[in-house]
């Protein structure tokens, strides 16, 4: 059984369909990228599969388990994170917060262990601390030390895309969400968290689906790229297969006269 | 140095547009003043016997300050600032002068023509005061050179030393505190046996005696020379404490410090004080609990004061005699019991239907609810059971044993209460570093973020909405208990405004700026129906709070005693700006290198 399933998914907006006839599937532990020209969909099948937007028709099945209709909260709940395009961190809360405040759906105290301190309280309250600690200090030394008390504004552009990818991690997900991890960033930055996104899958064990446009780094960490345009699925496979495809440059580039220039 | 020269502006050389801009704005916040009414309704308040009172007062202060801001320039660095002269004490008596010309107006126009309709205080009792009981060529004669002296004066504060100024400053602030507070300082002085002293200071008709103020001035202006910056000095000796133990220990005793004042300071207070520390309490309590909802979970809740109702209501209910419907007459502390059961469900009800709406129209909504709750006590429908707009009489006092709370003796309401805060503050401080706390910021900061990431917002939401609810039901379980009698009007709109006032003044978020700010507005100018230390202004309450609060918006967004959270929120730009020129910076650039 595959890890995330994808049927006949369709998402309309007014008369545009931003997505349609999407069907494929995500095996447990696979990297798979996302690609297409801008406004092929790519960022609505994430925000419909993270339950922001709601399809209208298809089924999307998660372990087993169909999460149409869920909220948000209860389908990262289920092991789905998602990290967003415009980072949207918490600006003001510091960067532990930011990381701490992630693990809400893994914890469970509430009002009267907060108040009397109980010790189930107190053993929660550290180890959602150290692990907080644990993911950050997965970046270097970047968002450890004194920047753990910083507030999330104060980082660097690099810093504030490595902390969405923390926070998502911090909700323990099975399934992790890429939106564009690598935008704006140096190819100094780009090359290493290209690293780092092979890592998260090996050492943590989560199962990738990325949207990138920078190729590089889509042929350096994806098994498998699926390639939409305007909605539609228009080709899959491993890399080196889908960029040869003509439909492929089509999309990307107009007409295969150009393309083959 | 040749180039500042050249901009530095020429001896008499003055600045009409600034001075005619200012002038103007001075003219008409006296004519504001006095057809506001303050002059006339404050005029039988005397601060100095036979010599000024408090309406007169509210006139002169204005050149001062007019004469003050027209002759400020601004500073910058690295350019040479121009010196002060005498060009800027003209603008300022000019200022005046601008200011006094419209009194003078004012005086033709309350003479000439008939304008009682829509302005109240267009009067002949204005018309005396101005002109002080005599005629208008009089009254311009008195008022125009009074204008001039004064915005001269304003604008001379820039001249001074500093040293001049912070005795002038403390002799001003001083003598007007010690005429404005007559009442509490006579008061004050009973409690701790020194009668003699307020005899000394105050006339018998009211008012300090001219003896008395000029040597209080004397005193307090030489009061800067003693203290000279030691408390200054203690503060940042305080601040700057580098180890954590030393801090740690250094708060305990603060702690402690404030705590036995609270505990033992009411001993000596007379009983206005203390009725007034039990007000600003109950404030404190709804402000607590408001702060939680507005302040940590960013719900803008403008019907709170429905929760404080239903404390009032449920305590009045199940204690009082005379309640219409079901009267057990249980003792207060069972009732207490029913009440966190009432505002439980109370939040609930309210909040569930609401909670999905965001910033205005969750706002809109629970102003809707709060009216609601309060039309319902008031209606017909539940007269029978709440008796309508009579509400509900004879609440006993509440019984502790060797102790009763009652509101004949406000010493043993303001306990009670102390210790209904300490519980909201304690419950406050634990909630806000706990989990639950840290998804309130979240959803305060972006909702759909927030959901995203996995924090149930409709729990949250709604548990932020009932802790509030249970503070305020608390408040209103004293507020009723210590009254003796609950009616729909002691609930109206006007509370929930009130405390959110008391909330954005003090800095929302945080627990130590609602205390200063629940002292600062109801213990000083009162709450809705509670006079406060300045109990002359009650008709004029709400002008000042509408002041207030501007002036706030504007000088400093994010309140008195503000979070550092909220600071930076506000002053994110400043923030930035020193973190980069801190080590920020260099550190990315060195890891940069490394990898190059």
């Amino acid at each position: 059984m595959s890890l995330l399933e994808i049927h006949n998914l369709q998402v309309t907006f007014g008369g545009l369909d931003a997505l349609s006839n999407l069907d494929f599937s995500i095996e447990e532990g696979e990297i798979v990228s996302v690609i297409g020209p801008n406004g092929a969909g790519k960022t609505t099948f994430f925000n419909t599969i993270s339950g922001m937007i709601p399809p209208t028709s298809g089924e999307i099945i998660f372990d087993g388990e169909s999460v149409l209709g869920l909220d948000p909260n209860q389908i990262t709940e289920m092991g789905i994170a998602r990290t967003f395009q415009n980072v949207r961190l918490f600006p003001n809360m510091t960067v532990l917060e930011n990381v701490m405040v992630s693990q809400h759906c893994r914890t469970s105290q509430l009002i009267i262990g907060a108040l009397f301190q109980t010790k189930a309280f107190k053993q929660e309250e550290k180890e959602i601390r150290e692990r907080s600690e644990e993911i950050l200090g997965f970046f270097g030394t970047r968002l450890v030390g004194y920047r753990l008390d910083q507030p999330a504004f104060a980082l660097s552009y690099a810093n504030r895309r490595r902390l969405e990818i923390a926070r998502a991690m911090a909700t323990q997900p099975r399934l992790l969400l890429l939106d564009e991890p690598v935008a704006g960033m140096n190819p100094i930055e780009t090359a290493e968290l290209t690293g780092l996104i092979s890592r998260l899958r090996d050492e943590w064990g989560f199962t990738i689906v990325i949207i990138e446009h920078d190729m590089k780094v889509v042929r350096d960490v994806s098994d498998r790229v699926v390639v939409l345009d305007h909605g539609v699925p228009i080709a899959q496979g491993a890399y080196d297969e889908v960029s040869t495809n003509p439909n492929v440059i089509e999309a990307y580039l107009g007409r295969p006269v150009e393309a083959k220039s | 140095m040749m180039t500042t020269n050249l901009t530095l502006k020429k001896p008499f050389e003055l600045n009409w547009k600034r001075i005619l801009f200012w002038g103007s704005i001075c003219a008409l916040s006296q004519v504001f003043i006095c057809l506001v009414g303050l002059p006339s309704e404050l005029n039988r308040r005397i601060l100095i016997e036979s010599t000024l009172s408090l309406g007169y007062l509210f006139i002169l202060w204005v050149p001062l300050l007019f004469g003050y801001v027209v002759s400020k320039i601004v500073k910058l660095e690295g350019i040479e600032n121009p010196k002060q002269g005498a060009a800027d004490l003209l603008s300022g008596a000019l200022t005046g002068l601008l200011g006094s010309l419209g009194l003078v107006l004012l005086m033709l126009g309350i003479d000439n023509l008939d304008m009682r309709d829509p302005l109240i205080n267009w009067n002949p009792k204005l018309f005396r005061l101005l002109t002080f009981e005599n005629s208008i060529s009089f009254g311009s004669l008195v008022w125009i050179p009074v204008g001039v002296g004064l915005g001269t004066v304003g604008a001379s504060l820039h001249q001074m030393s500093s040293q001049i100024r912070k005795m002038t400053a403390y002799a001003m602030f001083g003598l007007f505190s010690f005429a404005v507070l007559e009442d509490v300082i006579g008061d004050l002085s009973e409690g701790f046996r020194l009668e003699w002293l307020s005899d000394m200071i105050y006339a018998k008709k009211g008012g300090m005696t001219v003896t008395s103020t000029i040597v209080l001035a004397i005193v307090l202006a030489l009061l800067p020379l003693l203290v000279q910056g030691k408390f200054k000095k203690t503060v940042d000796r305080y601040r700057s404490e580098a180890k954590p133990e030393d801090k740690r220990r250094n708060s305990v005793v603060l702690f402690s410090i404030v705590a036995v004042l609270v505990l033992v300071l009411p001993w000596f207070l007379g009983r206005i004080v203390n009725e007034l520390l039990a007000n600003v309490g109950l404030f404190l309590l709804l402000a607590l609990g408001l702060n939680i909802v507005v302040g940590l979970a960013g719900l803008l809740d403008l019907g709170y004061v429905a929760f404080f109702a239903v404390g009032g209501y449920t305590t009045a209910v199940l204690t009082s005699p005379n309640s219409p419907w079901f009267s057990p007459e249980t003792h207060f502390g069972i009732s207490l019991l029913v009440v966190v059961v009432m505002a439980t469900l109370a939040g609930l009800l309210i909040g569930a239907p609401v909670i999905r709406m965001r910033g205005d129209y969750l706002a809109i909504v629970t102003l809707g609810f709060g009216e609601i709750i309060r039309l319902l006590f008031l209606s017909d429908w539940l007269k029978p059971y709440l008796g309508g707009s009579q509400g509900i009489t004879n609440i006993p006092a509440i019984d502790l044993g060797p102790w009763e709370v009652r509101g004949a003796d406000p010493r043993s309401v303001f306990y009670m209460v102390l210790a209904f805060c300490v519980l909201a503050i304690y419950v406050s401080w634990r909630l806000q570093g706990s989990r639950l706390g840290r998804s309130w910021m979240a959803i305060r900061e972006d909702e759909s973020v927030a959901e995203v990431m996995g924090i149930n917002i409709v729990n949250s939401k709604l548990m932020a909405f009932v802790v509030g609810a249970v503070l305020a039901s608390f408040s209103g379980a004293v507020l009723a208990a210590k009254v003796g009698s609950v009616f729909p009007k002691s609930f109206e709109i006007l509370v929930s405004i009130i405390i959110l006032v008391v909330v954005i003044v003090g800095g929302m978020g945080s627990i130590t700026g609602v205390m200063v700010g629940s002292l600062v507005l109801i213990g000083i100018l009162g709450g809705p129906r509670q006079p406060g230390l300045l109990q002359e202004f009650q008709n004029f309450k709400l002008l000042i709070y509408g002041a207030l609060l501007v002036f706030m918006m504007l000088k400093r967004p994010e309140g008195l005693v503000p979070t550092a959270r909220r600071t930076r929120e506000l002053h994110q730009e400043e923030y930035l700006q020193d973190a980069w020129l801190g080590d920020d910076e260099s550190e990315d650039r060195e890891e940069v290198g490394e990898q190059l």
